[in-house]
């Protein structure tokens, strides 16, 4: 699990993603076990009220489960949730700030295109 | 769980005020960051959190009880000091069977598995220990002590990169079992700030600063830009730490991350980033 601290967002939400991104990998399958909150502090060096918050974000969003005194486990269709949810911020988190950057060095949105479509390169 | 007290406390040495009317209250089973610059007074609060000097007036109570002559309230504090203030002579283990003494909790068999994993040989003498080695000891004994609240003063004061690693895993996972009051005041601001989860930021012997570092850093954010465009940005808004090179500016905006004006940030091309504690730290202190 890689988590990047020197992005922009707090910690507890790079956690979040990043056991997301496990997910979508397939490393973490659905209803099997994934690492205890205490595991992750202790891993990371993040203190474990934060990294209790970063797991409970994804039980609030129905991604993860409790079981109690077992540990936490992923949901049923949790790949189908965060699939969803994803595809919905994919313009906001990846369009938009590739046009900002394309707009700054003149790129015009047909060339944009074109190297998406492998045909030419500027 | 203890609750820790701060009322009205001011410390003078002499006619030299190390600390000015401290109000606060440290809510049990957190993990606190005390900083400060040199001479800020952190160790001074630690050593009348303690009860090992007076204070001039105000007072530091632990579960309503205060501090002074009191073995009972003591017994629950573990204070790992910067200074060494063992015996020099005498060798690491007969420290730990001391240390049980005072500290009925003090849990030997973890003591020997952390001394182990860390390469620190019990049979030393406390004055054979490298710089390193006395920081490993020291925060050894304190881990194992099991008290309610552990004060650690400097705990890496010379330990290497991979020790210090270790240092800190070990003490979130001692933490993680068995949640307690634990208080680390340090100058390595940048690698412990991940752990806290809430500091205290001393300034000449004043509070400036007491809240959850989530919280502190989320009340403000760094804006980088021309020059002409960071002023114009910052216009109205409160700001601090100003760094400037050539044309190139950038300055920590001490308003809610949520309230920043992306529109108009855009329009200035002016591009912002999360600010580190270390560096909020540093413009709030000087």
């Amino acid at each position: 699990m890689l988590i990047d601290f020197n992005s922009e967002k707090p910690i507890y939400l790079q956690l979040a993603e990043a056991i997301e991104d496990n997910i979508l990998k397939g490393i973490f399958q659905e209803e099997t076990q994934i690492i205890s909150t205490t595991e992750i502090s202790v891993k990371y060096k993040i203190n474990p009220a934060t990294a209790g918050k970063g797991v409970n974000v994804l039980v609030d969003e129905g991604i993860l489960y409790k079981k109690r005194g077992v540990g936490m486990f992923v949901s049923t269709g949790a790949r189908e949730r965060i699939l969803k949810k994803r595809r919905k911020n994919f313009l906001q988190d990846f369009i938009l700030p590739l046009m900002d950057e394309a707009f700054k060095l003149g790129i015009s949105k047909e060339e944009i295109i074109g190297m998406i479509e492998g045909r030419k390169e500027i | 769980m203890k609750t820790i007290e701060v009322k009205e406390l001011t410390k003078y040495y002499k006619t030299n005020k190390a600390l000015d009317c401290l109000n606060f209250t440290i809510e049990p089973g957190k993990i606190y960051g005390l900083l400060g610059r040199n001479g800020a007074g952190k160790t001074t609060l630690l050593n009348l959190m303690t009860g090992r000097i007076f204070p001039t007036e105000g007072e530091i109570r632990i579960d309503g009880e205060n501090v002074h002559e009191n073995d009972k309230v003591l017994g629950s504090i573990f204070y790992m000091t910067e200074k060494n203030l063992y015996p020099v002579e005498e060798r690491v283990k007969n420290i730990f069977k001391w240390s049980r003494q005072f500290y009925p909790k003090f849990d030997m068999e973890y003591a020997r598995d952390l001394a182990d994993k860390f390469g620190l040989d019990t049979n030393k003498k406390v004055k054979n220990l490298s710089t390193g080695y006395t920081s490993i000891f020291k925060a050894v004994t304190a881990l194992a002590s099991n008290a309610d609240i552990m004060l650690f003063d400097e705990p890496v004061l010379g330990l290497d990169a991979n020790h210090r690693d270790m240092l800190y895993k070990e003490l979130l996972a001692n933490y993680a079992q068995n949640p307690r009051t634990i208080i680390i005041s340090t100058h390595l601001i940048e690698e412990v700030a991940r752990v806290l989860e809430d500091v205290i930021i001393i300034k000449e012997g004043k509070l400036i600063v007491k809240s959850p570092v989530e919280e502190l850093l989320a009340c403000s954010y760094t804006a980088t830009g021309e020059v002409s465009k960071i002023d114009k940005y910052i216009e109205g808004r409160k700001y601090t730490g100003i760094e400037q090179t050539g044309n190139l500016k950038s300055v920590i905006v001490l308003e809610d991350n949520k309230k920043r004006n992306t529109g108009l940030a855009k329009e200035l091309g002016i591009d912002f980033s999360k600010t580190e504690l270390q560096k909020l730290f540093i413009s709030l202190t000087n």
